[in-house]
């Protein structure tokens, strides 16, 4: 399988004082992969994502991202991904399409292009009632689902997504990854965390992370049978089972 | 350059879309510079006397009068006992007593002499010296009535005195508005830029927004010129409105110097202050922080600057302080071009060192402002 490898780390250790947040991890993500990025809280999920997207610099260790390094060269890397965080981040005092076309029109996207992806986006969404509401007016599931296509509005070549689907209701959750299964057959590489064990089947591949240490990394099939386990809840446990830390 | 106008056009929406920043903009000039100019009048008036009469003269009785008919005092209570009055100076309702002794007349037809007790209540400072002061004035004018019409036969040898002939420049009227208000609208300035820009950009660090931002390709630069560049606005139209609005309009104070270059002073202050909001936000990871810093700085920057009290009487080590504070610059800048009508050339040491507070805040700021962790 020659599959063309768009995020790369090698022994990438994020350090806070003695605090080793991500320790060594070493791995390969390719082009249009849907990739789950599991652990419990505190895991060091959150750490590595944001070394990936330039958010914060490793202690040590060597990624690459789209081709650019990320010590280096940041900027590279920040105008070929989107990123989702855990805290809802657009902003709720302007309304949907006042968002999409600032954060369309800080990537670059001309005003005839963005015209066209916004009512588009406002399509698929079905927003169209809501285009010139706040944004804090809207209902999670909704805001959740405008965040995503805000962050793969320039069409990136990964986009990484934090906890995307938490507080959501089970139907939203499946609408949310109706979304990411389009972003990939676009050709967009989607690097999610989750704690959701059923999110986790949805995956191509998924990591696991124990106290900041890679325990294990394949397809979920796979990971099932070398745990002998029915479902990833149960893997999940047989792997967490030994973490010793559980604060966020 | 686009990208700009993209940021700029977010700030706005935000900003006019927040009520209560706008009620701000508005509303914080028009009743500030309404109210606080009456309160920061340090002219003393209405000082309370009690007057202890033990004479109960024909000249204690004029004394008193001449007393009762200035602007300055109210007569708090007038009696027989000194006890009575010390009662009042107790409990704070009268600042001064003035004794007048037994066979005061007397003493002053027969002897020549006669000596008066003034008490100060010397708790507010400010009222006690100037008090006794205005009331040591009146007591030589009365003094010297009487020589004229008693003691002096014509005008055979008269004592000699020195004249003086004072006219006031530049508040002719000894206007204390016109002093206070320029000084105040410099505070105001101070305030809204320091405070809205800090917490501004604070606000979106605690939501999260800034984040999102920061994974961007948007350049440092770019960022910070988008944040700035609204609050110059908004502080260029505060100042406008307190100018030539409240000032003008309220006060009638007309600016005596060139406007244009009051203008250019004003935008080269915002952008040091600015620079320090921006500073404070670089610090801070809540809006919290942000305000008790701000408000820390701020406290010290106004009362530092001279606006209240004179630089020049200050100890040294504050006038250096005020030296180091770009506020006490702007305040003697306004002062001058509002009031003097002084042009750039008398303003060249000033303009020199608020460049100097806009480059230094603004490049720390700069230096201290982070994408990354």
């Amino acid at each position: 399988m020659s599959r063309e490898v768009v995020i790369k780390t090698d022994r990438l250790t994020k350090k806070f004082g003695d605090f080793v947040a991500t320790n060594e991890i070493t791995f390969e993500v390719y082009k249009g992969e849907i990739f789950g990025f599991l652990g419990a809280n505190g895991a060091g999920k959150t750490t590595a994502i944001k070394i990936l997207c330039g958010l914060a610099t490793p202690s040590y260790g060597n990624a690459t991202i789209a081709g650019f390094d990320v010590y280096t060269q940041t900027e590279g890397i920040k105008k070929n991904i989107g990123y989702m965080s855990q805290k809802f981040s657009l902003y709720e005092d302007l309304t949907v399409l006042e968002n999409i076309h600032f954060f369309g029109g800080i990537y670059g996207l001309r005003k005839k292009v963005l015209k066209e992806k916004s009512e588009k986006l406002i399509e698929t969404l079905g927003l169209q009632k809501e285009a010139n509401k706040l944004v804090g007016a809207l209902p999670l599931g909704w805001k959740q689902k405008l965040a995503f296509s805000v962050a793969i509005l320039h069409e990136p070549k990964i986009v990484f997504l934090d906890e995307p689907t938490g507080g959501v209701d089970p139907v939203t959750r499946r609408q949310f990854w109706d979304l990411i299964y389009d972003a990939s057959d676009r050709g967009i590489t989607v690097f999610v965390t989750t704690h959701y064990m059923d999110e986790a089947e949805y995956c191509d591949r998924i990591t696991m992370m124990v106290d900041g240490l890679i325990k294990a990394l394949d397809t979920p099939l796979k990971l099932k049978e070398r745990y002998g386990s029915a479902s990833m809840d149960e893997v999940f446990y047989e792997l967490a089972r030994g973490a010793k830390r559980s604060a966020d | 350059m686009s990208t700009l106008s993209f940021l700029l056009q977010k700030e706005f929406k935000q900003i006019f879309r927040n009520r209560s920043i706008l009620g701000m903009i508005i509303a914080m000039p028009i009743i500030q510079l309404l109210v606080m100019p009456l309160a920061a009048d340090f002219e003393i008036k209405n000082i309370n006397v009690s007057i202890v009469d033990h004479d109960h003269s024909t000249y204690s009785r004029e004394l008193t009068n001449k007393i009762a008919a200035s602007a300055y005092f109210k007569i708090n209570d007038y009696s027989g006992s000194f006890d009575a009055s010390y009662e009042e100076f107790q409990t704070d309702h009268s600042d001064l007593i003035l004794e007048i002794p037994q066979n005061f007349e007397k003493l002053l037809v027969i002897e020549n002499e006669a000596s008066l007790f003034l008490a100060v209540n010397a708790i507010n400072g400010t009222k006690a010296t100037v008090g006794s002061a205005y009331l040591s004035r009146i007591i030589s004018g009365f003094n010297g009535n009487i020589r004229e019409e008693w003691i002096v036969p014509a005008k055979m040898h008269k004592a000699p005195t020195i004249d003086i002939a004072s006219k006031n420049w530049f508040n002719p009227f000894l206007n204390y508005p016109f002093f206070m208000v320029p000084g105040i609208l410099v505070a105001l300035v101070t305030m809204v830029g320091v405070y809205m820009c800090s917490l501004n950009i604070v606000k979106e660090k605690e939501v999260g927004t800034i984040e999102q931002i920061n994974v961007t390709p948007i350049k440092k630069h770019l960022f910070i010129l988008g944040k700035l560049i609204p609050f110059w606005v908004i502080g260029l139209f505060v100042f406008t409105l307190g100018l030539l609005g409240v000032a003008q309009i309220a006060y009638g104070i007309v600016v005596e110097g060139n406007l244009i270059l009051l203008y250019a002073f004003l935008s080269l202050f915002l952008i040091a202050v600015l620079g320090i909001g921006l500073l404070i936000s670089t610090y801070s990871e809540t809006q919290q922080q942000a305000m008790s810093l701000a408000f820390f700085l701020i406290m010290i920057f106004i009362l530092m600057s001279g606006l209240f009290t004179p630089v020049d009487s200050m100890p040294q080590w504050a006038q250096w302080m005020a030296k180091l504070n770009p506020v006490t610059y702007f305040i003697e800048v306004m002062r001058m071009i509002v009031l003097k009508g002084s042009g750039f050339e008398d303003l060249k040491s000033h303009f020199l060192a608020m460049t100097g507070f806009a480059l230094l805040f603004n490049s720390w700021a700069i230096l201290n402002y982070r994408k990354t962790t």
